[in-house]
């Protein structure tokens, strides 16, 4: 890698106001201020945001895909979390 | 033991693709399948770049300032598709420097499309129209290519795609509707570029060396001539509403099949062309070369008012 590329950022759009922000792509650039600019150029040019945020890619931590089934399948046998679970007698309203 | 592992990992693998779930960056995936998305998706980006110098060719020629705005806005979109593409490559661990740097050593490729010339405005209405459309038809089955960060980016492009064929084929029903001079070079235009936009599908099913693997790893949904099929199907009856003529002798609708039969495409001059021997190949290289150099400065200036501004901010 030549010394003189750009760090890589990770670009996340707010579509309306009301929505998050919602990741969309990355790019390239040499400060947070150059990078908000080409995600303007680049992510914005028919009218898909009204705020950006920007952050490089190397401070984020995600979690590992390998260990997917130990961190997520605890919820899957929880079903009593969800109001489907629960037998509601014919008749009751507004609930 | 490490091989039995590796195999359990494929078949694990696969099930996932057979099963239509998506392939994220930092799954597992086999090395293979990491080198062809690597490869299909540094070409694609490649291709969007060099893409730009023919039709830039005319941006300060175009007839008026509507048409100058649209070529503007259109050559503006294919930067913003390399720029998702390569950032896609990326995700795979693929380093966007040295495949430019492959691009410009001739050891990567681009569509070989991109190594006509653009002779006439008109040109700017053929490459909207049948460049853009072809590869309309090329990358709308990759929106459900199983690798995650490419069908993500190829939503976006396929969006913004369906404008520059729009703009092409106002531009070629403008001429073909203008002045006989007008009409004249509408059809001058299309004979140059129907027969390269054909040949952008790639090789024949049969002739093509990774098809098999890609479809199995649904990285390619539709095969070449299938797509190749759509396209004439699609095109013709468009060309004969306007009035143009397609140059090709051969060509007649078949009831049968439901679709056209086309004459045989000059597979010669494809590959001479691929391999570095079209009309503006050396001319589309020297072109991103320069580039490249003449804009380090600003990579530079750029890096070093960031270092700037970050030690202000720290004393």
């Amino acid at each position: 890698m030549s010394s003189n590329e750009w760090p890589l950022w990770e670009v996340f759009i707010r579509s309306k106001q009301g929505l998050s922000h919602k990741h969309v792509g990355s790019l390239r650039a040499a400060d947070a201020e150059n990078a908000i600019n080409n995600a303007r150029d680049v992510y914005t040019r028919r009218s898909e945001g009204i705020s950006i945020w920007v952050v490089e890619s190397k401070l984020i931590s995600a979690s590992d895909p390998k260990e997917a089934d130990s961190l997520f399948d605890p919820a899957d046998t929880k079903i009593y979390r969800h109001p489907t679970f629960y037998e509601v007698p014919d008749g009751v309203l507004h609930m | 033991m490490k091989d039995i592992n590796i195999e359990e990992k494929e078949r694990e693998f696969q099930a996932k693709i057979d099963a239509d779930i998506k392939i994220e960056p930092n799954d597992w995936m086999p090395a293979e399948y990491r080198k062809t998305l690597i490869r299909q998706i540094s070409q694609h980006a490649h291709s969007e770049v060099v893409g730009m110098l023919p039709e830039g060719n005319w941006i300060t020629r175009a007839p008026n300032l509507r048409r100058k705005a649209v070529l503007l806005a259109k050559v503006q979109d294919e930067a913003g598709h390399g720029l998702y593409l390569y950032s896609a490559a990326e995700t795979l661990g693929s380093d966007r420097e040295a495949s430019i740097d492959d691009m410009h050593a001739g050891i990567a490729k681009y569509s070989s499309i991109f190594n006509y010339p653009t002779l006439s405005w008109a040109d700017m209405g053929m490459i909207g129209w049948l460049v853009d459309g072809a590869a309309i038809s090329n990358q709308v089955p990759l929106c459900r290519c199983s690798y995650g960060p490419y069908a993500r980016a190829m939503v976006r492009v396929c969006k913004e795609e369906s404008f520059h064929q729009r703009q092409g084929y106002e531009i070629a029903t403008t001429l073909a509707n203008g002045t006989p001079e007008q009409k004249a070079m509408a059809q001058e235009s299309f004979n140059r570029w129907w027969w390269p936009a054909l040949m952008m599908f790639g090789p024949t099913d049969a002739a093509s060396k990774h098809s098999a693997l890609s479809m199995k790893w649904k990285i390619k949904r539709v095969s070449n001539d299938e797509l190749r099929q759509q396209f004439v199907n699609v095109t013709v009856p468009q060309a004969e509403l306007i009035g143009l003529t397609i140059p090709d002798p051969d060509l007649n609708w078949n009831e049968e099949k439901q679709g056209y039969d086309f004459g045989t495409i000059n597979w010669e001059e494809f590959n001479q062309v691929v391999q570095g021997n079209g009309p503006c190949n050396k001319e589309r290289l020297d072109a991103r070369r320069q580039a490249k150099e003449n804009g380090m400065w600003v990579r530079e200036a750029a890096l070093a008012h960031a270092e700037k501004r970050k030690a202000k901010m720290a004393s």
